[in-house]
């Protein structure tokens, strides 16, 4: 057994986030750690890490007791962790990340070619062929995650913690990261993956570990594990609002046509799209990361200037070039990134509610505070928003109750159009449902919404309509007996101008390949 | 009410402690006295003196709300003042002196913010520009020379008193309440803490920031023109060299120490006043205290210090830390020794 | 080619072309003994800009060091009318004490978690504060050392004089480019400017780093302290004031990236020689008024920091495009 952990115990003021918790991790398996937000798993990992110290209970390394204080004893142990943001550098090149702390020196200084050649061995193996000398922020994601895992393996080489590795790669980056995953367990190294994505879990992983509630739940073989039982697992309650939900078939067709835009499009952005939007429609987009999903989104709210296309309701031509544009049009946008694009975090959850409501009333009419606390306990009241005050800094929320917030902030509007980048991304499976039930009321109140997802799943219980975003172009659109996950994969994986990435590995569409998923679950 | 009382204790806590310190190295400290009608007194001299660094702070801590600095400030109080004097030396009487000054003060306050704001250069470096050359654009307009005027009329707005309370201090406090309730009575103190803490969420969310940070910086310039106005009436001259000269310093410590963080967000208009008046007490204070002027600097930069560390949030936890870490090796050295 | 280069490439080909321009209009300014005069003017500006550079690549600021410099000159002059010491061993006190200064700002900085803006503010009052109380006035320095520091000089051809702290001035800025490129603790500077939290993941010891770079540019403090009164031949409280924006200005013209992690020692150099060129030119002309330079400087860093936005941009785009 290479690593051991027995009733590890650690409380917080008001919680106790885990509670005896054990886990065992074994030279050359890939352990992935599930559960819902909130289950223990950052704590066990930061207690494994150094950066908390636990109250009670046993970790063993290899058979010796050990208990780390910081992040760097852990590494001189033997455990290395990969976070989702890259934590290396990216002012400094490449080569100077990988040997940071350790570079070759001669005559006390630093001898740049030897710590180039040194880089440049310890990317071998992990399939990388670049130049070491550039910054490592001109690299890609995918790329600075393979060589904070390389500097990871070097540093520590006994343990490797990957932390929601994969939450922003596409699917050919996945499938290049995993393949470096599997060389490394392959050589011995013991390795805990953390996600959210079932699918990703299953490709990878051999052995799976749940916890909920801060309490070991199983511990698993991965293959042969029916998928509805490790959702029970994880849950502790069967995820019962999705497969309620779907949708009439062509419902949508008859709805009245509210706002269309023509030729909309932005030179090495996207190409120009013409779009339609029905009254109580529910549109997806559907995409790999950086097909311009998200890019066509921004363009329609102004985010980014269009620079061809036009935009009109029923009324007329609108001009749409700046998000207090698309707002006055009654668009809502709730972004991507929410941390650093939807949440104003040292801000009250009432101050984050009304804010767009209040620039649109402009800085002069302040909204009366007793309508401010009103529109604030409404919606921590009908979102189901957890806190125990209205005042309390939003920052200080979870993942999902900030997510429903800025879902709050745009309702509060109530706009026409809502645009919803990924708005389950990195939330718990309970608030997940929650909000896909959300979407399903607001349409039947006559508001259209669309949906930007990589959960192919999601997408065919949400939307009326889907189309399928590649390569900067909106390339098919499906609807009716077309909405299917399958019918979507087999639009994205569509291969007409072969990109090298996703072109010269078939693993890479296996790595997205929600739909069994999504169809077990069902 | 409460919660602003709240938020300003510290900063009037250290006020009073100040207040004391003086007071027993001069007892006469808080004494004031009615004098031809005027008010006269230690207090009502830190009052009138420190007008500038107060009307400095006003602006400064809006610009420092959302996220972002002004170095120019002193430098936009020689440029006002020389604009104000040499309006005055061509005959074209106080109005036109006073809306020259402000405009310019305004103009200033627009180039910085639109530095920031559509140009996307750091405040710090973006307002230096107009510290460095803005200098040299004030010695253009005097000529190089001390611009003397006989005004009486703008003196009044240095060295004048209404109902026995010197301008300056009305025009710094009213230009405080002021500001602050226009902060408070409408959204843009909310709005401008929303750019501060997170400019982008705040752009999608239809808050106009590019706006509001040139807005915010034509702020800081009106409120630098009002105080080289000051400076200007009561030197009744305008000194390009020294006019406003370090400031911006002054006033970045003045809204600092009233609380307000420089990564933006929250802020407080009387934090800020009141820390611009604590600079003043100990530039007073220490004069009155009988210490020669030499050390004047000394012991303003550790009374400084000392602020700064008590107010610190960070100390406190460090100090947690330590004392933490002290018990754990003794507790670990108590385990060693029953084994 | 790698696109970070790019700035201090513009700075450098900026820097040639105003000389070039410069020299076309003033044939004389093409003479090592205008070059001589512009190491030798700047010797303390540029010193003082290697430790600022540090500095600013750690992603902070130093607003202390013109203080530091007039506490060095009032310190050295004092001593030596008073003390009796010799002047070699006043040098080592007072790098010693200013050295001390600056790792005392940057323990503050670190342990109070105040921004450096503030810190180095408090600790300007107070080296000028210091200054003060040793003395009011200017306090000339007479002694057989500084005769001879100050009559030091290689005679090169064309008669332009390379001064004793001209060349330490170059010497200064060599080292200041390998303690910042070719040291670990120089990774360690780039590493803070990059971000705190991800340069103490990487190992970097934040607090020891802080310390040891506001020690180096309270070190540089000194020892440009030391040239300016060997310059002037005297120590005043009221000298070099506002010397720490001009050396802000220079790093910044020399192609460092103010929000630091990126940037070149060499790039401060030439920012430095650019300004006192600037200077050196409204010399020559005559007719200009002083505050031109000023005014030009301001110009100047506009310009610079533009391009650098446009660089910047330009970089980002086309990755983009990859």
């Amino acid at each position: 057994m290479l690593l051991t952990i027995r009733s590890l115990t650690k409380s917080f003021p008001g919680t106790k986030a885990l509670d005896g918790v054990n886990f065992d991790l074994v030279a050359g398996e890939v352990h992935a750690l599930l559960g819902e937000n909130g289950a223990g798993k950052s704590t066990l990992i930061k207690c494994l890490t150094g950066a908390y110290r636990r109250d009670a209970g046993e970790i063993r390394l290899d058979g010796r007791a050990i208990s780390p204080g910081s992040t760097s004893e852990a590494q001189d142990l033997g455990i290395g962790t990969v976070y989702q943001e890259v934590n290396l550098l990216a002012n400094l090149t490449v080569a100077q990340n990988l040997t940071f702390g350790r570079e070759p020196r001669r005559f006390g200084l630093v001898d740049g070619r030897a710590q180039k050649r040194a880089a440049e061995e310890m990317l071998q193996g992990y399939g990388l062929n670049i130049d070491v000398g550039r910054d490592l922020g001109s690299y890609s994601v995918a790329i600075q995650q393979i060589i904070a895992i390389a500097r990871a393996v070097e540093v520590s080489g006994k343990v490797l913690i990957l932390d929601e590795p994969t939450a922003s790669l596409d699917a050919a980056e996945v499938a290049m990261l995993f393949d470096v995953v599997r060389r490394l367990r392959d050589r011995g190294l013991g390795i805990v993956f953390v996600s959210h994505f079932l699918d990703q879990v299953f490709a990878l992983c051999d052995r799976l570990t749940v916890l909920r509630n801060g309490q070991h739940v199983v511990t698993e073989r991965t293959d042969g594990l029916d998928r509805l039982a490790l959702i029970h697992h994880m849950l502790g309650r069967e995820l019962e609002a999705v497969e309620t939900q779907g949708h009439a078939e062509g419902a949508g067709v008859q709805k009245p046509e509210m706002l269309r835009f023509d030729g909309m499009g932005r030179a090495g952005v996207i190409e120009p799209f013409d779009l339609k939007v029905r009254r109580g429609e529910v549109i997806g987009f559907a995409g790999l990361l950086g097909s311009g999903r998200t890019e066509s989104a921004e363009l329609l709210f102004g985010l980014r200037r269009a620079r061809t296309g036009s935009a009109r309701d029923t009324d007329g031509p609108l001009t749409i070039d700046t998000p207090q544009a698309a707002i006055a049009a009654g668009f809502g946008f709730a972004p991507e990134d929410r941390k650093t694009e939807g949440i104003v975090a040292d801000l009250s959850i009432r101050e984050n509610i009304i804010l767009a409501l209040q620039a649109r009333r402009g800085w002069a009419r302040r909204l009366p505070r007793a309508e401010q606390d009103r529109l604030a306990a409404q919606y921590i009241e009908s979102l189901d928003i957890r806190t125990s005050d209205a005042e309390k800094p939003i920052g200080e929320l979870s993942g999902g109750n900030q997510q429903k917030v800025v879902l709050a902030r745009w309702l509060a509007m109530n706009p026409r159009f809502l645009i919803l980048d990924e708005p389950t991304r990195g939330i718990d499976v309970g608030a997940h449902a929650e909000i896909l039930k959300l979407i399903g009321r607001l349409t039947e109140d006559g508001m259209s919404v669309l949906i930007i997802s990589s959960e192919l799943d999601e997408l065919v219980v949400a939307a009326d309509r889907i189309i399928v975003v590649r390569d900067r172009r909106h390339v098919r659109e499906l609807t009716g007996a077309d909405l299917t996950a399958d019918t979507i994969l087999a639009a994205i994986a569509a291969d007409d101008s072969p990109d090298e990435s996703s072109g010269k590995n078939p693993v890479a569409i296996a790595a997205a390949d929600a739909p069994k998923t999504a169809k077990e679950v069902r | 009410m409460m919660r602003s009382l709240k938020r300003v204790a510290p900063q009037l806590l250290t006020l009073v402690v100040l207040a004391a310190l003086v007071s027993w190295f001069f007892p006469g400290f808080l004494r004031i006295e009615l004098t031809d009608g005027r008010l006269v007194g230690p207090v009502i001299d830190i009052l009138k003196r420190g007008a500038p660094v107060a009307l400095l702070a006003v602006g400064m801590t809006l610009v420092v709300a959302t996220g972002g600095i002004d170095l120019s400030v002193g430098t936009v109080m020689a440029i006002t003042g020389a604009v104000a004097a040499s309006a005055l030396v061509s005959g074209w009487g106080v109005p036109v002196a006073l809306v020259l000054a402000m405009g310019a003060g305004l103009a200033a306050g627009f180039w910085n913010g639109c530095l920031v704001s559509v140009l996307g250069i750091q405040p710090i470096v973006a307002t230096l520009i107009l510290m460095t050359a803005g200098r040299g654009i004030a010695q253009l307009i005097t000529e190089g020379r001390i611009l003397t005027f006989t005004d009486t009329g703008f003196g009044f707005l240095g060295s004048g008193s209404l109902m026995g309370i010197p301008v300056p201090t009305l025009l710094w406090v009213s230009t405080a309440v002021l500001v602050a309730l226009l902060m408070r009575r409408t959204a843009l103190g909310l709005l401008i803490e929303a750019v501060g803490v997170n400019r982008r969420a705040s752009a999608l969310a239809g808050v106009n920031a590019r706006g509001l940070i040139i807005v915010v910086y034509m702020a800081s310039g009106l409120c630098a023109a009002l105080a080289g106005i000051i400076a200007t009436a009561d030197i009744r001259g305008a000194d390009a060299n020294n006019a406003g000269l370090w400031l911006e310093l002054d006033a970045i410590l003045a809204v600092v120490i009233g609380g307000n963080s420089l990564l933006g967000g929250r802020f407080s208009i009387a934090a800020a006043v009141l820390g611009a008046m604590i600079i003043q007490t100990i530039n007073t204070g220490i004069l009155l205290a009988g210490f020669p002027s030499e050390y004047n600097l000394v012991i303003k930069a550790v009374l400084v210090l000392a602020i700064l560390m008590i107010q610190s949030p960070h100390l406190a936890s460090e100090w947690a830390l330590i004392r933490l870490q002290a018990e754990r090796r003794r507790t670990v050295r108590g385990q060693e020794g029953t084994r | 080619m790698n696109p970070r280069t790019f700035p201090l490439l513009a700075t450098i080909a900026i820097f040639l072309v105003a000389y070039a321009i410069c020299s076309a209009q003033y044939p004389t300014i093409f003479s090592t003994r205008v070059a001589g005069n512009l190491l030798t003017d700047n010797a303390y500006l540029g010193i003082v800009a290697v430790g600022m550079t540090l500095v600013i690549l750690s992603g902070g600021i130093d607003l202390s060091v013109g203080s530091v410099i007039a506490f060095s000159g009032v310190f050295i002059a004092v001593m030596l009318r008073d003390s009796g010491l010799h002047p070699v061993v006043v040098f080592a006190l007072l790098l010693m004490i200013t050295t001390l200064f600056g790792a005392a700002m940057g323990g503050l900085i670190d342990i109070l978690a105040m921004p450096p803006f503030i810190v180095t503010l408090a600790g300007m009052f107070l080296a000028r504060g210091v200054a003060y109380m040793l003395t009011i006035d200017s306090v000339p320095i007479d002694h057989a050392v500084y005769d001879f520091l100050q009559g030091a000089y290689y005679l090169m051809p064309g008669k332009g004089r390379l001064t004793f702290i001209g060349v330490l001035m170059l010497l200064t800025v060599l080292a200041g480019m390998i303690v910042a490129h070719r040291t670990r603790f120089g990774a360690s500077v780039f590493a803070l400017g990059g971000g705190i939290a991800t340069a103490r993941l990487m190992g970097v010891k934040v607090r020891r780093t802080t310390v040891l770079i506001y020690a180096f540019s309270g070190f540089m403090s000194g020892l440009a302290g030391i040239v300016f009164s060997i310059y002037t031949g005297s120590g005043y409280p009221l000298a070099a004031v506002g010397t720490e924006l001009t050396a802000i200005a220079a790093v910044v013209i020399g192609g460092t990236l103010l929000s630091g992690g990126a940037g070149y020692m060499f790039g401060t150099l030439v920012g430095v020689l650019t300004m006192g060129l600037i200077q050196t030119y409204i010399i020559f002309d005559g007719t200009l008024s002083s505050w031109w330079t000023k005014i030009v400087i301001g110009v100047l860093l506009l310009s610079f920091i533009l391009l650098q936005k446009a660089l910047v941009h330009l970089s980002t785009r086309r990755q983009g495009a990859v």
